[in-house]
């Protein structure tokens, strides 16, 4: 009995200890010219996982894009097709597009996707949180850069 | 002469109603009913596979109804309703001198129901509030939209447009980026229609069941993951006034069906 309250003692010291962790916000990164040359994880992303990402209907992607993905149905058109993405940007360039695409054009529809700030109105579930994490970001550059011709 | 034409021709854009950027001109407007498939069409068209209308007998059945310690039904005030309520829907949100704010068909029927029939308010979204707007809204049906042309509502429907233009949520998305901007291009393969609320209460295919404006407003707002206005909230009705009044002059055609 004893020991049991103990364990949950720790079990609970351990998640607010993760909590904890995740509020410290965004990792800091650097824009050098129009981009961010980078890694916001310090390591590469995984392409592959990348795909998986890009498909996933939650991170928005092909809500408005559409690319190269044959078996998946119900793409959007309101934003260029990802097709070739790999040869109309860089890595630096990709990263920074996901991070904040408004440096580019401040009427852009594309959201920012790491952002936590200066936002209104923002769902209870999501506050103080950007659209994808670094590692998903990471991930999902390293598959738009295979993305050539 | 080319001279006199130009001359013309800017008293006339001078003296035109102003359109904000990206807002669509009156004759460019279309209800979601032209953004439809045939198959969707055909439904919302006939009377007897369109699944509103089980709504609109319910509503026509409460209508006569007694309610409340009143023990008075809407008829016994209002009539045959075919008459009396014809247009009436078309006009609102309409503004209450009493509350000195708009209100929606759905709040009228309450404060109806409060006021003259000393009946409990009908819960936001449940099957008799629904019956009972969609079948008052069905009075309309064919009738041209006039909301909005209260000059007391005017700061309201302002506050409306505002919120409209204004973007929100995790995804930092205004109203007006899918819906003046992008419409007819798709979003995750469905159509992105105007936003012209010309057939509320709907009966949306993706419900299966009829639902008000607000849930609409409100799947919306949860869509970009901003925090959705409550029901009844007055940002809400500002939101509904203002797409009415820019729906001004397009028919009603309630029970819209939509997917």
């Amino acid at each position: 009995m004893a020991r049991s309250t103990l364990q949950i003692a720790t079990l609970i010291a351990g998640l607010a200890l993760v909590s904890g962790g995740s509020a410290e916000g965004l990792v800091h990164y650097e824009i050098t010219g129009d981009g961010i040359a980078n890694s916001l994880t310090g390591a590469a992303g995984d392409a592959a996982r990348g795909r998986e990402l890009v498909l996933a209907r939650t991170t928005t992607c092909i809500l408005c894009h559409s690319g190269p993905f044959p078996e998946t149905r119900f793409q959007g058109d309101l934003a260029p097709d990802l097709t070739g993405a790999g040869n109309r940007w860089t890595v630096s360039q990709l990263r920074l597009r996901m991070v904040d695409a408004s440096r580019f054009n401040p009427g852009t529809i594309m959201p920012s996707y790491y952002r936590d700030d200066g936002l209104v109105r923002v769902g209870r579930n999501f506050v103080g949180k950007p659209i994808l994490s670094a590692a998903e970001i990471e991930d999902i550059v390293a598959y738009l850069a295979t993305l050539r011709d | 002469m080319n001279f006199w034409r130009a001359i013309v021709l800017a008293a006339l854009a001078a003296t035109a109603p102003r359109l904000f950027a990206g807002e669509i001109p009156p004759d460019a407007r279309r209800s979601g009913y032209s953004f439809m498939s045939p198959g969707t069409r055909a439904m919302q068209d006939d009377d007897s596979s369109n699944p509103g209308m089980l709504f609109v007998l319910d509503g026509e059945a409460l209508w006569t109804k007694k309610a409340g310690s009143a023990n008075k039904a809407c008829a016994d005030c209002h009539g045959d309703a075919r008459s009396s309520m014809k247009g009436v829907a078309a006009r609102y949100p309409a503004f209450d001198k009493a509350l000195a704010r708009p209100v929606t068909l759905d709040q009228r029927i309450n404060l109806c129901r409060a006021n003259h029939q000393q009946a409990a308010p009908l819960p936001y979204e449940s099957r008799d509030i629904l019956a009972l707007s969609a079948f008052v809204a069905h009075q309309s049906r064919g009738v041209a939209i006039t909301a909005g042309d209260d000059p007391q509502l005017n700061s309201f429907v302002e506050q409306g447009r505002r919120l409209f233009m204004q973007r929100e949520g995790q995804l930092n998305l205004a109203c007006t980026n899918c819906h003046d901007d992008n419409f007819d291009k798709r979003l995750a393969g469905s159509p992105i229609t105007q936003a012209q609320p010309t057939g509320y209460p709907i009966y949306r295919l993706e419900w299966q069941t009829l639902g008000s404006l607000e849930r609409r407003l409100r799947s919306c707002m949860t869509g970009v993951r901003a925090q959705a206005y409550e029901y009844g909230a007055p940002e809400l009705v500002a939101l509904e006034l203002y797409l009415m009044s820019r729906a001004r002059g397009m028919l009603m055609e309630t029970p819209a069906v939509r997917p």
